[in-house]
């Protein structure tokens, strides 16, 4: 039986395969159909939420999968799809989000931590153990020590 | 020096406001893109007959504040919400209109029959496209149209409190808007 294993394992990969997309109605060309694809997985599922329309079977998912091919195959370029589904729903449809006025904190957050972190870090490697540096006595403290050791400290 | 003492304080203190704005949020509700927009282009057919049930035309209305309620029968918050529905329908000034989204017009038609329909024209969006353009998500959305300009769009079912508490303080305004 053990023969039957190696057949058995391609057979579910060939299943999980065709379960990216569910759709029938392809795109015919594998090419444009990949794009369509690489398309649907930066676009957000508006019912869900956290799924990308191509991991979504919600309806709302199902037609803009549909509309994605129907632009593709209209010969719209990726910037045109994506600025159809920016008008309608905004740059929340964007699983990646732009870079702007809003996204600011979000994109350069991260790294201005990082160099805050970093100085924090150098700074404390950087600083010398606390140590008494000898410096001559000032005139005052000069005349204060000869009165101690003369003994007539008052 | 006794200021630094208290920074970890100010950074609790900072991180402790973030989280207050931060929790506050609600992620379900999707920032709309179509405030502030034109209307999108659409012309829909009527539940019965032929000839246009809705267009952009009617919602161009330079008299009323317009109302359009995307619905469906198969929708239980619309249910909910058809009491505050026909409440915006009897206000002076207003026109409700409705999009039937994704519903087979004779359940649409028994719906408002058993209901009231509280729409002055209804278009019917049987494949959810025209839907896609107003940038709606699911059923119900209701936008709020002045001259031609969408200002501003309620996601999910309006419940009564609400008509008193958001809706109708927005229509006054953008009543009042063009007089003064």
């Amino acid at each position: 039986m053990k023969f039957l294993l190696i057949p058995i394992l391609f057979m579910t990969l060939v299943l999980n395969a065709g379960a990216i997309g569910v759709d029938k109605d392809r795109l015919q060309d594998p090419e444009q159909e990949a794009r369509a694809q690489h398309l649907m997985k930066q676009l957000r599922c508006l019912v869900c939420q956290n799924q990308s329309i191509v991991e979504s079977d919600a309806e709302l998912a199902q037609d803009l999968r549909a509309i994605v091919r129907e632009q593709i195959s209209a010969g719209k370029t990726d910037p045109e799809i994506f600025k159809f589904m920016t008008t309608r729903y905004g740059d929340w449809v964007l699983l990646k989000p732009p870079f702007n006025s809003a996204t600011v904190i979000l994109w350069l957050g991260p790294i201005a931590l990082l160099l805050v972190g970093g100085f924090l870090i150098f700074r404390t490697i950087r600083r010398k153990p606390e140590q008494d540096i000898a410096r001559p006595l000032t005139a005052a403290e000069e005349k204060h020590l000869e009165k101690i050791i003369k003994g007539d400290n008052q | 020096m006794p200021l630094k003492r208290f920074l970890p304080l100010f950074v609790f203190a900072g991180i402790l406001i973030a989280f207050m704005i931060g929790l506050s949020l609600k992620p379900s509700e999707i920032p709309s893109a179509l405030i502030d927009k034109p209307v999108p282009d659409f012309s829909l057919p009527p539940l019965q007959g032929d000839g246009i049930g809705l267009s952009t035309e009617d919602l161009l209305d330079p008299e009323n504040i317009v109302i359009v309620n995307f619905f469906a029968s198969w929708c239980g918050p619309c249910r909910v919400e058809h009491p505050a529905l026909e409440l915006l329908s009897k206000l002076d000034g207003v026109k409700l209109h409705g999009i039937a989204y994704k519903d087979r017009p004779k359940n649409s038609l028994s719906f408002l029959k058993s209901l009231g329909n509280p729409y002055d024209k209804i278009g019917t969006d049987l494949k959810g496209r025209v839907a896609i353009d107003w940038g709606v998500t699911g059923t119900p959305e209701t936008f709020i149209i002045k001259n031609g300009i969408i200002r501003y769009q309620h996601i999910g079912p309006i419940h009564q409190i609400q008509v008193e508490d958001r809706i109708l303080p927005i229509i006054r305004n953008l009543q009042q808007e063009g007089t003064s």
